[in-house]
């Protein structure tokens, strides 16, 4: 799954989205690996992280099956607390904490590294600052997946700003056209860019979706720019 | 997917969140329909909307007044009222449409392994990428364009020729009755996934062959395909294969970076293999 | 382009039909907004959407007890239900973005030359383009995009160097400071417009040398860029330019043919 490999945009674009993620290898290391996971989780959260979340369950925006009318009136912009992700945890998915700013990132793999787990730890973002970070906290990196972009038909995606928003849930379950629904319906005024990234954010199976560089893409939008 | 037109109200919510653009109100029974052959199976409709209970002919008959009157109920954009999705069991080969498009579906199920392998997420455990190697992940269909097996063969065939071995514990490897020819099971050609991922390793000196196959026959696709290029670093964090890719056009800056504090933690792994899979260089 | 806010109820029809999508609700104010530095000034809001006269209250009133009930009027898409855009007195340099971006304008009145020259369209009583040689429009901004001088600039020195000559009576020529250098006035390089047009003439043997410096520059600009190539056909109606580009690697299959049916006048009463 490269859900977090190929996100779109300029490099800029990403000065705010490091995903620091925790996973085993089957019959290497997973016995005993899921107390780890919420250790990973309950760690990262002392750092300030946008949102954390666990693979194939998601993030704090979760939809719902049987949902009261009533929440058109009164959605809430989060569904679940950090905690509950963490109580949630019954399989051995990855899990992963999403920063914005590098230096909240480099002080959380400190901690990461003299926790000493043993289990794979992966950062998707910008590799140079990731290497630096690494470097400062005392961590060698091991190997790097660099992201070519992307090619062929061009021609059939979608613009900048909504690709940027879209390719998030690497998964491709955010649909580009939800993603300029959104976009639009900040500029219109009819949602904050607080509420819209929410939305958004419910599509992504994975939970990282990183709602705080959404906001700074929607707000974008509020300021009559494309 | 399917959408119950006993249940739906046609208010159009599911359209903006389909990823491939495969829902659309039928004009003639004024209900959201899915068009079958480009839908992909992702269940990202059924799977990420929130859902309500209402009673449909209740909706309609608000919603046919308030359109009398020009005014639409403005919801919350990700939910269905009516609760009007209907998966249907899937038979081969539509079944591998869900096996490569819905990340939530347990690949064993469908009969066909992962959308993908581990990759470089754990190669400080499992070193599946070494020194002097690397490690290919050719991606069809994402974002959000969708990919027919006839396209995703067409590479896997080009590659095949140059010399590429396909990572065999691969979904797409799993679809070859032969991997050397990079042929795929002529039953899933007319397939489209919402995703495919090709994994090959070559030796480094192959980078640029491989490279310019993938560029070559991208060019003349129907839609997107995205390269991921996997290395080992050394004792000092570094490799020369970064350096490579922005001599051959792809000044890369963006990635995974796997910080190598994995190991075999397993008792019975440990007891097989000890010290096998210790990082290299350290 | 501003919105008067005393008239505005908000209700973002106006916001889909501007085509750089510098319209949107200011939450501060719950009004429509134009960031001006994104407009271009091509009137398209003011032109294209038709107006009605309601009083703006009474339909803020209508808006807000709807909204309430999450329910929105869903008018037609076209309309400004309180004729609020309002348009401001340009003056240079701001002027240069209506001359360059609205096609209804005249330009003399903003001071400024036509948005493109005749081109290729009267060729048949120009002669503008001969046999042997190649006319282009290399246009900047369009579809959708839109695009600053300061772009348009780092184009024209790269392409003034090589054997060309600009055509004169052409908008983007008449503002550079020296067309030598292909330099544009620097009082004007920070304006947007929804697009410019260069237009040069290089002999037929140069075509390759001018398309690779626009590749090559190209993907340096915020912005898009599309080319024209113009040539005059001969006595068969066939043209060398066509081969030439095909060797080159261009693919084209789109173009407008000019039948040759026009005449001089002095022609006309021979």
């Amino acid at each position: 799954m490269t859900n977090t490999l190929h996100r779109y945009g300029p490099p800029e674009s990403f000065r705010d989205d490091f995903i620091v993620f925790i996973r085993n290898s089957k019959g290497r290391n997973d016995v005993g690996s899921i107390p780890k996971l919420k250790e990973f989780l309950r760690t990262a959260l002392r750092h300030r992280p946008v949102t954390i979340s666990q693979y194939r369950f998601g993030s704090t925006v979760r939809p719902a099956e049987h949902l009261n009318p009533r929440i058109h009136w009164t959605r809430p912009v989060q569904d679940l607390t950090a905690e509950q992700i963490i109580e949630a945890i019954t399989k051995d998915h990855t899990v992963a904490a999403i920063f914005d700013t590098q230096e909240a990132m480099e002080a959380f793999l400190r901690e990461v590294k003299a926790a000493d787990w043993g289990l794979s730890v992966n950062v998707a973002g910008l590799t140079a600052p990731v290497h630096a970070c690494a470097k400062r906290a005392g961590i060698v990196r091991h190997s790097v997946e660099y992201s070519l972009g992307f090619q062929g038909a061009l021609d059939r995606l979608p613009e900048r700003p909504v690709l940027e928003l879209s390719t998030m849930c690497g998964h491709s379950m955010l649909s580009p056209n939800l993603a300029r629904k959104m976009l639009e319906w900040v500029r219109e005024g009819r949602r904050t860019p607080e509420q819209a990234a929410a939305t958004l954010g419910r599509f992504c199976s994975c939970g990282i979706f990183n709602p705080a560089r959404a906001v700074r893409l929607l707000e974008a939008a509020q300021g009559g720019n494309r | 997917m399917h959408i119950d037109p006993r249940k739906c109200v046609a208010c159009g919510n599911c359209l903006a969140v389909c990823p491939v653009s495969a829902i659309y109100i039928d004009p003639v029974i004024r209900r959201a329909t899915v068009n079958l052959d480009e839908c992909v199976e992702c269940y990202a409709c059924h799977n990420r909307m929130s859902k309500e209970d209402l009673n449909p002919t209740l909706v309609r008959t608000i919603r046919g007044l308030f359109k009398l009157l020009r005014i639409r109920f403005d919801p919350e954009p990700d939910v269905c009222p009516t609760s009007a999705f209907a998966p249907q069991k899937l038979a081969w080969p539509r079944s591998i449409r869900q096996a490569f498009s819905d990340p939530c579906v347990p690949h064993e199920s469908t009969g066909v392994y992962g959308r993908g392998t581990e990759e470089v997420k754990t190669n400080d455990v499992t070193n599946r990428v070494g020194p002097g190697e690397v490690g290919f992940t050719v991606e069809f269909g994402r974002p959000a364009v969708g990919a027919r097996f006839r396209e995703v063969q067409a590479v896997t065939m080009a590659l095949a020729r140059i010399g590429a071995a396909f990572e065999k514990n691969n979904p797409v490897t799993a679809l070859m009755p032969d991997p050397t020819t990079g042929a795929i099971n002529p039953e899933v050609l007319d397939e489209k996934v919402l995703s495919a991922i090709v994994e090959v390793k070559t030796p480094e000196a192959l980078l640029p062959a491989v490279l310019r196959t993938v560029e070559e026959v991208s060019a003349t696709l129907n839609t997107v395909v995205s390269v991921g290029v996997a290395v080992r670093c050394d004792g000092d964090g570094e490799n020369r294969v970064e350096k490579a890719l922005a001599g051959e056009g792809y000044p890369v800056f963006r990635g995974k970076t796997n910080l190598g504090l994995g190991r075999l933690t397993n008792p019975e792994a440990q007891a097989k293999t000890i010290g096998a899979a210790a990082p290299a260089g350290r | 382009m501003q919105i008067d806010h005393g008239k505005c109820v908000a209700c973002s029809n106006c916001i889909p039909v501007c085509p750089m999508g510098a319209i949107y609700i200011d939450p501060a104010v719950n009004r429509a907004t134009v960031n001006l530095d994104e407009c271009v000034e091509c009137f398209t809001c003011y032109r294209g959407m038709s107006k009605e006269h309601l009083n703006p209250s009474l339909v803020r009133t209508i808006r807000g007890v709807l909204k309430y009930l999450r329910i929105r009027f869903d008018p037609e898409p076209d309309v400004c239900p309180t004729d609020a855009l309002t348009p401001q007195e340009l003056s240079w340099p701001r002027i240069v973005r209506r001359a360059f971006s609205d096609p209804l304008v005249p330009h003399e009145s903003t001071g400024i030359h036509g948005r493109g020259t005749e081109e290729v369209k009267t060729n048949d009583v120009t002669g503008r383009v001969n046999e042997g040689e190649a006319g282009f429009t290399i246009e900047f901004g369009r579809p959708g995009v839109g695009v600053r001088f300061r772009d348009i600039q780092k184009m024209t020195m790269a392409l003034a160097p090589l054997p060309i000559a600009f055509e004169k009576k052409n908008p983007v020529f008449s503002l550079m400071s020296d067309p030598a250098t292909g330099t544009i006035r620097e009082d004007i390089l920070n304006e947007k417009v929804l697009s410019a047009i260069v237009e040069l003439k290089t002999t037929l043997e140069h075509v390759p040398q001018v398309l690779q410096v626009v590749e090559e520059v190209a993907p340096d600009l915020e912005t898009i860029v599309s080319i024209g190539v113009a040539t005059r056909c001969d006595g068969q109606g066939n043209n060398a330019l066509e081969p030439m580009l095909k060797r080159e690697g261009h693919e084209f299959y789109r173009g407008k043919t000019n039948l040759g049916l026009g005449r001089r006048p002095a022609a006309a009463s021979a």
